[in-house]
């Protein structure tokens, strides 16, 4: 992980973050759909420092042959970071933090797909991080979402995804590396913007119910940011520009 | 709503009111919703998205091309470029007195054999059957086999099938379109085969820019003289 300084200042005295940022402005956000010419659909994100590229596959076959549904598609995710992708090698086997991020993603992303028109069958979701800093898998569900349109996979919405946090006791939006191993909150959430409904919400850390609904609120404005350029990376594979 | 027609991606709202939703699209109170990428329609009654992208699924009375993939001793496993194999039974292709003893499926069709196929019956229980009994269906025996995205069929067919008229009508081929994104061309003069492939490919490639049966045309028509 990057180097922890003991003299940084996480938000100073103007309001701004450790790397130059408003309390409520996201990190540098680049989305790009599509890339990958042997996956069903794919999407490549930056946002801030985090690099992600995310491959789809299906509907397809089910294999194991067990784990296929009748009633049902199902969905399988693998959040994976990449050996190179941390300060210090990761090793490349399934860590238990990984196990569980895929869940998280995977259960995130469940409300929006509707594999009901897919009896027998899986959407497979390969998420590969090849450098993280801190709020990986929100960057990782956002770019699964564009992943998983390009796919033409059915979906009642997209999900946008962003951090929101406590740092020196003041609500931030999007919470980087440092401010994730410093700070005093961090909460990811998950977002389908048109049916204004959250996915995924969780919270590390102590927040009061005030300090909760705020954070909760400057959330779900974030997500809507994330999903404009969600929807400016889909207008630009598909339609050849940034709007109609 | 003023036009009619718009690019949507899932989540967008295509209109709200009294519709009836149709292909890709859903009822969330009363926003009617797309859930594909696409471009919307909107009728008198009806609101439906045509797809940009996904995989084949197969439809009843659907002309797809096959590929067989293998064969037990009462029917054959095509391959349609859907999530799902196509099952073709034995009794299609031999008639009602097909005995498992004495007939041999093989000797009708190989694994690696092309077959213009029809889906017969396709619900969400069952693989989808086919049949390949009907005027125009069966083994194909020549002609080369071009694989495009199935959401592009209908760009390739064109309105009222203008944009494969003209590839035709240009290279003297016999292309047969199968929904599934599969398609067969057939041609005498090798030159032609190739331009009517290279047609092809353009479509697909280009399936969302607009005047592409003037540009198509144009292709041709350069390509000849040259």
């Amino acid at each position: 992980m990057g180097g922890r300084d003991a003299t940084m200042v996480l938000l100073d005295e103007n309001g701004i973050r450790c790397d130059g940022r408003k309390i409520d402005e996201p990190r540098r956000i680049m989305i790009k759909a599509g890339g990958l010419k042997n996956a069903d659909g794919s999407a490549y994100i930056e946002f801030g420092d985090n690099k992600i590229l995310v491959g789809v596959f299906g509907p397809r076959d089910v294999h194991p042959k067990h784990m296929s549904n009748t009633d049902t598609g199902i969905l399988r995710v693998r959040y994976h970071m990449e050996p190179f992708s941390v300060g210090e090698r990761k090793n490349p086997a399934p860590s238990r933090r990984e196990i569980e991020i895929s869940k998280v993603i995977k259960e995130a992303l469940e409300p929006a797909v509707m594999l009901d028109k897919f009896p027998r069958t899986a959407v497979d979701v390969f998420i590969e991080v090849l450098q993280a800093d801190g709020g990986t898998r929100c960057a990782a569900l956002t770019a699964a979402s564009v992943a998983l349109a390009d796919a033409g996979i059915p979906m009642r919405d997209m999900v946008a995804a962003i951090a929101a946090g406590k740092v020196a006791d003041t609500v931030i939006l999007d919470v980087n590396n440092e401010e994730d191993q410093a700070g005093q909150a961090d909460m990811p959430i998950g977002y389908m913007p048109s049916l204004e409904k959250i996915t995924l919400l969780q919270l590390d850390g102590i927040l009061t119910p005030e300090e909760y609904k705020k954070c909760v609120q400057v959330g779900v404005d974030g997500c809507k940011i994330v999903y404009e350029l969600q929807k400016k990376a889909l207008h630009e594979k598909y339609f050849g520009n940034g709007g109609d | 709503m003023d036009n009619k027609r718009k690019y949507v991606i899932p989540g967008d709202v295509v209109t709200t009111g009294p519709f009836r939703p149709e292909q890709n699209v859903i009822l969330e109170g009363n926003k009617i919703i797309s859930t594909t990428i696409g471009i919307s329609e909107i009728y008198d009654d009806s609101v439906k998205v045509i797809p940009l992208t996904g995989k084949y699924i197969p439809k009843i009375n659907d002309l797809v091309i096959g590929k067989v993939i293998s064969h037990t001793s009462l029917s054959w496993e095509l391959d349609i470029n859907s999530c799902y194999v196509g099952f073709l039974p034995a009794q299609d292709v031999f008639g009602r007195d097909f005995s498992a003893h004495a007939d041999e499926l093989a000797t009708k069709l190989k694994s690696g054999d092309l077959v213009a196929a029809r889906i017969a019956n396709f619900d969400r229980t069952r693989d989808p059957l086919v049949t390949i009994s009907d005027r125009d269906l069966g083994k194909i025996d020549s002609g080369d086999l071009i694989k495009i995205s199935p959401s592009k069929v209908p760009r390739l067919i064109g309105k009222r099938g203008t944009m494969i008229q003209t590839i035709e009508m240009a290279t003297d081929a016999a292309i047969t379109i199968g929904q599934n994104g599969w398609v067969v061309v057939s041609c005498e003069s090798p030159e032609g085969l190739l331009k009517a492939k290279k047609a092809i490919e353009m479509v697909d490639e280009k399936a969302h820019v607009a005047n592409l049966t003037d540009q198509v045309k144009e292709m041709l028509e350069s390509r000849g003289e040259s």
